[in-house]
């Protein structure tokens, strides 16, 4: 073909009836075949169906915000409904675990059931950061399937720690106590504590360090510990204070930790989970608290 | 591949070569036909949708607890009920066994008679005949037809066009409509949507189906057939020369000659066929294809061009069936001089009756000794054990028990395999012999924490595996499972 010939935009290709766009490589002419109407038909219609969607709903970026759309839709209010709409669908199980007392609770399957799976679905949100999944627990925060409880294991024991809180400066009902720091703050020295840590793995039935000096590890805990611990350091529910005996340990009961523990003290905290959570959540926390498997 | 030289690119290339790649479809316009065939498939098409209808209504009483809808799919339940069969979720591999079973019956079918599926009981066969006599009530036959859809709009055509629409969409309606009885309570669902109080799921899937019926039989038809399904393709590849299949006797209708030179042509000894090329096999054919160019793809093998050719070979005295039911080897042999014979006891049909008889045999042996009970066991992973305070360890485990029975029972449940093993399910106080004893409501699952806990001082490895027994109090029926107790 005459390269110099420049086919004319519209001219028609024989072979096909369809116009040319007028584009030519090496012989080869570019045919304008026109998109498929149903594909144009669509097209058009999302443009239209776009003015339509700039009206009603926030479109538009504005300086500080956007427009925003006759029907008034927001995102947040949405989100604001849908809780809505949860809590009322909830309102006629949880009518049934609010008027129930934890006893109550207990002794019907049916309301069981439904506290277990709120109370799992709080504790999921609220407690696995500090008591992990299942409440399993760590170093320094207990394991809440075990039998031991440093504030009591009853239901009611449970509500109150959960209601109030450990160590809350902000709540009067708290549960408060106080671990000295019997080395840091100078009450104990050096080699008393060395004495009183052997003498407390003694009481737990484990093995102590062959130079140790007990009988003066046993009047310094006499002195010192009983008064919270006990005189055999089974512990105290009602001051928090852990019973030192049994095979259960919140921090470790090899010498160093215990070494730790006595010159400078411990005081975890808890939230008080009261002003953050309704008493029916509370209320199934506990259920599913006590059923994890230490319940008393 | 030689080189061309510039002035050759003005050259065509092979005519095939030159042929558009795509050819629009022409629209079928089949016209209706009488005959045994046609009768056959009237009758196949009533039971059908009779079938598909009324089947919703039937009723099979199941006792107080359990609905009583001979067939239905409780989405919402979980549950399948068919008759006297209830299939929970897990027991899905019921439904993969009866798809196993329909495939092997679609095979033997096949390979006996070839596609007498597509060609009388496919959904899309079944309704595009349907939409075919509305199509000629309002619109008339064939010929009537062709020239309406010729003719410029008038008064007529839109009012018999649209009127076939309107019936058209509201078969599709029923369609949809029936579809949904099958996953709720029929009557209740029939009086919802009479009151349009219906769950808003039932509206979109009657709107789904209701488009799809129009779409498919109304307007694509025989397209599905030919570009959609993936049958005509595996069939293919099924058959064999001995396969009943819809087959045009060229043996005997070549060389195709009117009647009269027919006449004149054998008057002189010459060879005329049966055959006078009426083309009314291609008038009535719903795919629009010429069954005398042989087997293919796009015959769904309905055998309306049997009654076709039948009435005009009765019209002109000649022997009936030059299109019927035959093989290819037959075909071949009368060729040869040789009589036709029918094999259906074949190797292949051998084959699939006894996988079909094997695999049905094994879904009923399932089905009559499942169990009624079931247990499974998950072990807590966090913790994976827990200490106690007397240095005793426990496991926790997530113990599920099924209840497939209508009426409640009670489960007792032991874990065995250590000494001094222990026993606890969260929240359940009632005990037999030391064993908690867990209620299950009629014809549903409950799930409890379990504790297992062993004395201090017990000799344990790192992991042992226990066994757990659910005993029912009442029937005796007991179900057992492991699992592992870990330690330190």
């Amino acid at each position: 073909m005459d390269p110099h010939h420049e086919p004319h935009s519209h001219e028609i290709d024989a072979h096909t009836g369809i116009a040319t766009t007028g584009h030519e490589w090496d012989g080869i002419r570019e045919l304008n075949t026109p998109l498929p109407r149903w594909w144009l038909g669509i097209f058009y219609a999302t443009i239209v169906w776009s003015i339509g969607y700039w009206i009603v709903y926030p479109s538009w970026p504005l300086i500080s915000g956007a427009t925003r759309g006759v029907i008034g839709y927001a995102t947040r209010a949405a989100i604001a409904d849908d809780m809505a709409e949860l809590q009322a669908r909830r309102a006629s199980q949880a009518a049934g675990l609010t008027q129930a007392s934890l006893e109550q609770i207990k002794a019907d399957p049916n309301l069981f059931r439904i506290a277990m799976a709120q109370g799992k679905a709080a504790f999921g949100d609220n407690c696995v950061a500090c008591h992990g999944v299942g409440g399993a627990g760590g170093k320094g925060f207990p394991n809440l399937n075990d039998d031991d409880w440093l504030w009591g294991g009853t239901p009611d024991a449970i509500q109150q720690t959960l209601q109030h809180g450990i160590r809350v400066a902000t709540d009067s009902d708290t549960r408060i106590s106080q671990m000295p720091a019997f080395g840091r703050d100078g009450i104990l020295k050096r080699d008393e504590i060395v004495a009183v840590a052997n003498h407390v793995r003694a009481l737990a039935g484990l093995p102590t360090d062959a130079k140790a000096d007990l009988a003066r590890g046993r009047q310094i805990f006499a002195d010192t510990c009983a008064a919270c611990h006990g005189p055999q350091g089974k512990g105290n529910q009602e001051m928090g204070a852990p019973n030192l005996t049994d095979a259960i340990t919140l921090y470790g009961m090899d010498l160093p930790t215990i070494t730790e523990t006595i010159t400078n003290g411990r005081g975890g905290v808890m939230p008080a989970w009261g002003p953050r959570l309704d008493p029916t959540t509370i209320k199934a926390l506990t259920v599913y608290v006590h059923s994890l498997g230490g319940g008393q | 591949m030689s080189i061309r030289s510039a002035g050759d690119s003005e050259m065509s290339v092979s005519e095939a070569d030159d042929l558009p790649l795509f050819a629009p479809s022409k629209k079928v316009y089949p016209q209706s036909v009488s005959g045994p065939f046609r009768r056959l498939k009237w009758g196949l098409l009533v039971v059908c949708l009779a079938i598909y209808y009324l089947l919703p209504f039937l009723r099979w009483d199941r006792g107080p607890n359990l609905p009583d809808q001979a067939i239905l799919l409780d989405l919402a339940h979980n549950r399948f009920y068919f008759f006297f069969i209830e299939i929970w979720p897990q027991e899905v591999y019921y439904f993969t066994g009866l798809l196993v079973l329909a495939a092997f019956v679609l095979f033997l079918m096949n390979a006996v008679a070839g596609r007498i599926w597509c060609g009388y009981l496919c959904p899309q066969t079944v309704w595009t005949d349907l939409f075919l006599a509305v199509e000629r009530a309002f619109e008339g036959d064939r010929r009537e037809r062709m020239q309406r859809d010729d003719a410029p709009w008038s008064a007529d055509k839109l009012w018999r066009k649209g009127a076939k629409h309107l019936v058209w969409l509201m078969i599709a309606w029923w369609t949809g409509g029936a579809w949904v009885l099958y996953f709720a309570d029929a009557p209740t669902l029939v009086r919802q949507l009479a009151t349009l109080t219906a769950p808003g799921m039932a509206y979109v899937w009657i709107g789904i189906l209701t488009f799809t019926t129009y779409a498919l039989a109304g307007h694509m038809r025989e397209q599905v057939c030919k570009f959609m399904c993936p049958w005509p393709r595996i069939q293919a590849a099924l058959t064999d020369d001995e396969a009943l299949n819809v087959t045009y006797r060229y043996d005997r209708g070549e060389p195709r000659v009117s009647v009269k030179q027919a006449a004149r042509l054998r008057a002189a000894g010459q060879p005329a066929g049966d055959c006078v090329d009426c083309r009314q096999c291609i008038a009535v054919c719903p795919t629009g294809i010429d069954i005398r160019d042989g087997a293919q793809l796009d015959c769904i093998q309905c055998g309306l061009c049997i009654d076709a050719c039948d009435t005009v070979m009765d019209k002109i005295g000649r022997p009936a069936r030059l299109i019927g039911y035959d093989t290819e080897a037959n075909l071949k042999r009368r060729q040869d001089g040789l009589a036709p014979v029918y094999r259906p006891l074949r190797l292949r049909t051998a084959i699939y009756a006894a996988l079909i008889l094997l695999v049905g045999g094994a879904m009923l042996y399932q089905l009559a000794t499942r169990s009624t009970v079931g247990i499974s066991v998950l072990h807590e992973r966090t913790p994976l054990f827990v200490r106690l305070h007397d240095g005793s360890l426990r496991n926790a485990y997530t113990v599920r028990l099924l209840n497939k029975r209508p009426e409640t029972r009670p489960f007792a449940l032991s874990v065995a395999g250590l000494p001094g093993i222990g026993v606890e399910a969260v929240g359940v106080r009632a005990t037999a012999d030391f064993r908690p004893v867990i209620d299950v409501d009629p014809d549903s699952s409950r799930e409890v924490r379990v504790l297992v806990t062993v004395p201090p001082g017990t000799p344990l490895e790192q992991s042992q595996v226990i066994t757990f027994t659910a005993s029912d109090l009442f029937a005796g029926e007991v179900v057992r499972t492991q699992d592992h107790f870990i330690a330190p």
